[in-house]
């Protein structure tokens, strides 16, 4: 019997990137449904009744919510190529650890950057490069975080990239600049297929956060 | 075979630091625990170990570090497979970190907000936290435990918290019992193990705790 897998999702979403990436790198076929965050289907409303929110991946009819799970889901489900978690314990404890950081950092961090003025944007925009530089200094010399492959510590950070250049244009800063090994990896994320079609057009994204902005009332 | 060097880094009350202590007592695991004096001054090993969040718990197997006490028992489920604590199923394994998560999320700052609010935010606090307490209900259903008929994973997750909730039931004004039965069920069920009774804090020593805290953070 085929797999019949669907993924709810909404385009600018770094959450729903990840999920993207990690179907991609597995050569998962899967529809992609987008959703109107502001009229939430049915069918989102039934698959993610605890947070009401997206990514959900639905695999033959069972709802797997929460970007990072569903990324594991992933890799445990279709584990016959392109492994994104160490088989190491230490090792993959170890890049959960990160990702988890990326998690509890990364979005608010880059909401304030993007949303703050004047004395707060300045110290919005320290604390986010100060976090892309703790990132840096975990990659080293690394070709990706978890090594010489691509795992699931650069798929949950790579999304936010699609981001950089609004965070760039809304704190008037350069992230490459400030964070030259970090941007390097991320180009170099940027050349795999999985990523590159995953990731939306940075252009379009920044047009869209000045949408939602004027929406909030924020210049 | 060489032997091998457990140690945790732990603090008595911590819910997160006990979490690691079942897995590891559930697993057999001999293991040093070292209790850090959060007030006094962390150690050494704990900030060189920790630099990112200087918290405990922090795992040390044969000396390398394992941070963040979910991470930590899923590390502890690895390391040492039996008995196994998550299903071997990817989807229910899935589940089983979804509401691992979901209790991190939102169980513990919940049940803090009911001690650390005044006058009418009590209540607010109170409802919210009972809300949270349902879902779980929902989620633990008719089962023994949240993965079926053995104690594991996310009970491992979410056991350690309810040392806390006669200190929240104190100072709310109110038993959780009464709005949620079944979860009530699950936690005895919980500490008629051994793992479970001998690692928590009697729940007396813990409202101590909390009204120490309370003091220092200077709420009446």
């Amino acid at each position: 019997m085929a797999d019949k897998v669907i993924l709810l999702d909404f385009w600018p979403s770094m959450f729903g990137m990840r999920v993207r990436i990690a179907l991609a790198e597995k050569g998962v076929e899967y529809e992609f449904r987008e959703e109107d965050l502001f009229n939430k289907s049915p069918l989102l409303l039934k698959m993610n009744p605890v947070h009401k929110k997206i990514p959900v991946l639905i695999h033959n009819g069972k709802p797997v919510c929460e970007s990072l799970i569903a990324v594991q889901y992933i890799d445990e489900v279709w584990n016959d190529k392109a492994p994104l978690l160490p088989s190491d314990p230490y090792r993959k404890a170890h890049a959960r650890f990160w990702a988890d950081y990326v998690d509890k950092k990364m979005y608010d961090l880059g909401k304030n950057v993007s949303t703050k003025k004047g004395e707060e944007q300045e110290a919005a925009n320290k604390e986010f490069i100060e976090c892309l530089k703790l990132f840096e200094g975990e990659l080293g010399d690394k070709t990706y975080f978890g090594g010489e492959t691509f795992g699931f510590c650069d798929v949950a950070l790579i999304t936010f990239y699609s981001w950089f250049k609004t965070f760039e244009m809304c704190g008037n800063f350069s992230i490459e600049a400030e964070c030259p090994k970090l941007i390097a990896w991320a180009k170099r994320c940027m050349e795999k297929e999985s990523v590159a079609k995953s990731l939306p057009d940075r252009h379009k994204l920044y047009d869209f956060a000045l949408q939602v902005k004027k929406m909030n009332g924020i210049e | 075979m060489s032997k091998e060097e457990v140690v945790l880094l732990d603090f008595w009350v911590s819910p997160f630091c006990n979490r690691a202590k079942i897995a590891l007592a559930e697993k057999g695991v001999a293991h040093e625990d070292r209790e850090e004096d959060l007030f006094g001054g962390k150690s050494e090993l704990l900030l060189k170990s920790n630099p990112i969040y200087q918290k405990v718990p922090v795992l040390l197997h044969n000396g390398k570090p394992v941070c963040e006490s979910t991470n930590i028992v899923s590390y502890i489920d690895e390391t040492w497979p039996s008995p196994a604590l998550l299903p071997p199923c990817p989807y229910g394994r899935a589940s089983a970190r979804f509401w691992a998560d979901f209790i991190d999320k939102k169980v513990f700052d919940a049940g803090s907000k009911i001690w650390k609010s005044k006058g009418e935010e009590v209540e607010v606090a109170k409802r919210d936290f009972i809300e949270i307490l349902k879902q779980l209900e929902g989620a633990l259903g008719e089962k023994d435990y949240f993965g079926g008929d053995s104690f594991g994973f996310v009970d491992i997750i979410a056991v350690p918290l309810t040392s806390w909730f006669h200190a929240c039931e104190k100072f709310g004004g109110f038993e959780f019992e009464d709005h949620c039965p079944k979860f009530s069920a699950w936690m005895k069920r919980c500490m008629e193990r051994e793992s479970v009774s001998k690692i928590l804090p009697d729940p007396e020593k813990v409202y101590e705790f909390v009204i120490m805290l309370r003091k220092m953070r200077g709420i009446e």
